[in-house]
């Protein structure tokens, strides 16, 4: 019996090893990082865009109000199709949308913003994209529901109609 | 036999030197271990992409504002999970991965030893 | 168009091949006499088709056919001549008829070159072979069919990715697979003769010409795969464990510690049992990298297409062959205790057995941190990265032993040694320790470790160089091939000691200045190019001792397909590399600057070069 035993367990071994590879096929290989919801904004101080001033994150997010954090720049493709629905939202009383220009000149964003128009209650100018990062995020676009100093939730990529409707129904 | 004890003391008096790098060599050290979210398997050292660059930038930022490497890379993944570091660290996630290599080393050598004994006989 | 066809139908003919084989084999194994010549000429002619399918296939590439799926995939009418040939095996679909073609190639050659040996044996590694590659077959037709049309023909292809443009890298795939495919027949042969109880010392020294050749393409093609990653990708670096380099390593591995294995099983009949596994181990590692490289289910620098039906063919046929190994082993080897030759544990047999432990756990380090993610991932969902810091530490200190053992372990005697001339083992190891010493104290960045890495690396280059010069020398091969690796580890070491580098932006005209160097950024010029278009940065770079050099790094902008690389501009003499590149910055007007000055490089690839020739030599020697 004992010389069966090797034998028999190496040949166990290798049934599990396939077991798992046969589902990590299944599993995708890009990374995208899981927003813990329901996280805390997080503190920092900015450059605001149109009076160099710097701001805190207390100031920018009052509570019992909804904000769209919404990070874009003049030389990213996709935010331009975006941000039309930005401007459709950003009409509602219910939701301020706070900018972050991300790693843009100032020139090119306000020829962005004058061609396209601006729904930012505010813009902060994140030049080296630090504040993104202060964020968690790593691309643009990408858009964060704010409520109570709060993320309730993320949206990587550019926003689309489904997804701004699902802002309305969560800002009611 | 005996040079050699004496080569072993004088290592040992020569290694109370500790890692004194400055802060280019310590954000250099830190970028190689960033891994880069939007490359396909590159650190942050070797990546243009701008969300390297941008971490470069804070990196330097964090180290001047005094932050340890420790907490530069704690911030990190706090930020964006464990998956940005290259090294991983020793939690319940990684014991079987830092310790079976040495377990199937040990184990070698157990055999190795053992049929040593038996040849002996 | 008609190359398609050409090639289509010479594989379905060349898996017809490979069944007819299999039935004459099976058919008349008992009396296989009568079998020589007609299983020749069946495994020619099923070589001769697989020919004609790659070759249908590169002309399709040189003719710019793009009614052929993969020509329009990865090829463009702008691509230089040279470029649109590798572009063959440059691509999925393309690779696979490579491995077709080595495999087919090494089963005739095996045949060919086998006369002396027992008939059942080389029916036996033919019907096994056959196995992998219908295996091969079925995949290629099945799931990556290279001559797949497209209609109406597309006026012109979408290109091949240009840092993929380069000769060391156009040249890597095929020695590659000289040394990762051409496992497959050690691994044929080995099973072979393990059902037919044939583990013996004529054995080895028949299977042994084919572990070098093997080895010797295996050790050319990841050098190549590093040079390319040193001058292409910019980075300075010329390894980053990353899962693509793993996987050609971790055959290495395996198939250096057979050799060893094959060298002692030439002389004693021991290790057979090691002899087997490696054998098996070193083709099921190549296929295990091909899964994990095309199934998409590892993230990495060099993937092809990924697509989880590939991977799951790739997953089942890898597990077979798996299976199928480990029946015919334990159900055929018998391992002979009473023949076992009692040793005293000072001897060569030992040091062997010691070397053939640390290379396990080399590979096994090499291979736990490669897949463990995907482990994790799928028992727990979660997300980790394994990189350099991980392999380092688990390597680095266990090469100390390693390497102080390579230096001694030559030096044994079969069965018994008390070692000779003890007195220059001692003093070379004290002269290493100095000099060591005398390197390192200059840099504060772990002393303790540094030292004694670098003692035992100059160690054995010390006692290896010494051995070319006493007079009975009589393992020319060995003594070249550890010099080698000694020359290697000594070169890495001081690279990575040793290596400088400055990251700054420049706008044109503008200066840096640290303690040592002056970086001035002279200008720019533009150039247009075939298929891209050019802009060349102009640098004069000042050393410490006043000389002045001119460098030009480039950044080329293509437009089929839309990508802007960075050809670095890299000096190379015999004491350092100067490495400069070049990057833009996203809506600035300055560029970035990354200059690197790195030690040894020449020497880090003419030692594995001096690696593999090693090999060369003991391929090429004719009986001690």
């Amino acid at each position: 019996m004992k010389n069966k035993f090797l034998p028999l367990s190496i040949i166990f071994i290798f049934v599990i090893f396939f077991i798992i590879f046969y589902k990590g096929l299944q599993y995708t290989n890009i990374y995208t990082p899981e927003i813990k919801t329901n996280n805390k904004i997080p503190l920092f101080s900015a450059d605001l865009f149109y009076s160099n001033k710097v701001v805190n994150s207390s100031e920018l997010f009052k509570l019992d109000k909804f904000y769209l954090l919404n990070i874009w720049s003049s030389w990213c493709v996709p935010c331009r199709k975006e941000h039309s629905l930005l401007m459709h939202l950003g009409k509602s009383n219910k939701i301020d949308i706070i900018g972050i220009n991300y790693k843009d000149t100032k020139v090119n964003a306000e020829i962005f913003l004058d061609e396209l128009g601006n729904p930012y209650k505010k813009i902060i100018f994140d030049q080296e994209g630090i504040n993104a990062i202060e964020w968690g995020a790593y691309g643009v676009p990408e858009s964060y529901l704010i409520h109570n100093g709060i993320i309730i939730r993320k949206y990587t990529g550019p926003l689309n109609k489904k997804l701004i409707n699902e802002i309305k129904l969560l800002i009611k | 036999m005996k040079v050699l004890k004496l080569f072993f003391i004088i290592f040992f008096i020569f290694s109370f030197n500790q890692l004194r790098a400055n802060n280019d060599d310590m954000k250099s050290k830190i970028t190689k271990n960033l891994r880069c979210l939007v490359c396909q398997g590159q650190s942050i050292n070797d990546s243009d992409s701008e969300f390297a660059n941008s971490i470069k930038v804070l990196v330097e930022k964090k180290l001047n504002e005094g932050f340890s490497e420790k907490q530069i890379y704690e911030y990190f993944k706090d930020k964006y999970g464990e998956w940005i570091l290259y090294d991983p660290e020793l939690n319940k996630n990684t014991y079987i991965l830092w310790l079976l290599p040495i377990l199937i080393f040990l184990i070698g050598g157990a055999i190795i030893f053992k049929s040593f004994i038996i040849m002996k006989k | 168009m008609l190359y398609s066809v050409i090639g289509y139908y010479s594989l379905i003919l060349g898996l017809c091949f490979s069944l007819i084989l299999i039935f004459f084999s099976v058919r008349n194994f008992k009396n296989s006499k009568l079998l020589d010549t007609k299983i020749l000429s069946f495994t020619f002619l099923q070589f001769f088709f697989v020919v004609i399918s790659f070759l249908s296939l590169v002309l399709s590439f040189i003719f710019s056919d793009f009614s052929n799926e993969t020509v329009f995939n990865n090829s463009h009418t702008t691509k230089p001549l040279f470029y649109k040939i590798a572009g063959t095996w440059g691509n999925h679909e393309g690779s696979l008829l490579l491995w077709l073609f080595v495999l087919t190639l090494f089963i005739l050659i095996f045949l060919l070159r086998s006369k002396n040996q027992p008939t059942k044996y080389k029916i036996l590694t033919l019907v096994f072979q056959q196995i992998i590659i219908i295996g091969f077959f079925v995949f290629l037709l099945k799931t990556s069919n290279p001559f797949n049309f497209l209609f109406p023909a597309p006026e012109e292809g979408l290109g091949l990715n240009p840092i993929l443009q380069d000769p060391a890298l156009a040249i890597h795939p095929p020695i590659l697979y000289l040394g990762y495919v051409g496992s497959s027949i050690i691994f044929s042969s080995s099973l072979a003769a393990t059902s037919l109880n044939l583990i013996t010392k004529s054995w080895a020294t028949h299977i042994k010409k084919w572990v070098l050749i093997s080895w010797i393409f295996l050790t050319l093609g990841i050098l190549l795969g590093s040079i390319w990653a040193y001058y292409e990708l910019g980075w300075g670096g010329f390894w980053f464990w990353d899962p693509v380099e793993n996987v050609s390593l971790m055959p290495w591995l395996a198939l250096t510690t057979l050799l060893h294995c094959i060298l002692v099983l030439e002389k004693k009949l021991i290790l057979t049992s090691w002899v087997i596994i490696l054998s098996i181990s070193t083709f099921t590692l190549s296929m295990c990298g091909t899964f994990l490289v095309r199934s998409g289910i590892l993230n990495s620098v060099h993937t092809f297409a990924n697509d989880p039906e590939r991977g799951l063919f790739i997953l089942i046929f890898l597990f077979s062959l798996i299976f199928l190994s480990l029946f015919i082993f334990f159900f055929f080897h018998k391992t002979n205790k009473d023949t076992s030759a009692s040793f005293f544990w000072l001897s060569k047999e030992t040091s062997i057995i010691i070397n053939n432990w640390f290379m396990m756990y080399f590979l096994s380090v090499v291979l736990i941190g490669t897949v463990y993610p995907i482990f994790l991932d799928v028992l727990s969902s979660q997300k980790i990265s394994v990189g350099a810091p991980f392999y380092h530490k688990l390597i680095i200190p266990f090469l100390i032993p390693f390497l102080l053992m390579m230096a001694i372990g030559p030096k044994l005697k079969w069965i018994k040694s008390n070692l000779e001339d003890k007195i220059y083992l001692i003093i070379l190891l004290a002269i290493s320790i100095l000099l060591s010493f005398l390197i390192v104290k200059n840099f504060d960045t772990n002393f303790l470790l540094n030292t004694i890495l670098i003692s035992s690396a100059l160690y054995l280059f010390l006692i290896t160089l010494r051995d070319f010069f006493i007079r009975k020398n009589n393992n020319i091969s060995q003594n070249i091939a550890h010099f080698g690796f000694s020359l290697l580890i000594v070169s890495i070491l001081f690279n990575n000691l040793f290596s400088t580098e400055i990251i700054t932006n420049l706008k044109v005209g503008e200066t840096f200045k640290s303690e040592n160097t002056k970086i001035v950024f002279e200008g720019l010029n533009q150039r247009k190019e075939k298929n891209y278009q050019s802009i060349i940065g102009n640098f004069s770079i000042q050393n410490s001792k006043g000389k002045i050099e001119n460098m030009l790094p480039e950044l080329r902008i293509y437009n089929q397909p839309n990508i802007v690389t960075s050809e670095a501009d890299i000096k190379t003499t015999l004491i350092s590399d100067k490495f400069i590149v070049i990057n833009l910055v996203q809506s600035k007007d300055y560029f970035n600057i990354r200059y690197q000055v790195k030690p040894f490089m020449i020497w880090i690839w003419f030692s594995v070069v001096l690696i593999s020739f090693g090999g060369l030599i003991s391929f090429i020697k004719k009986k001690v």
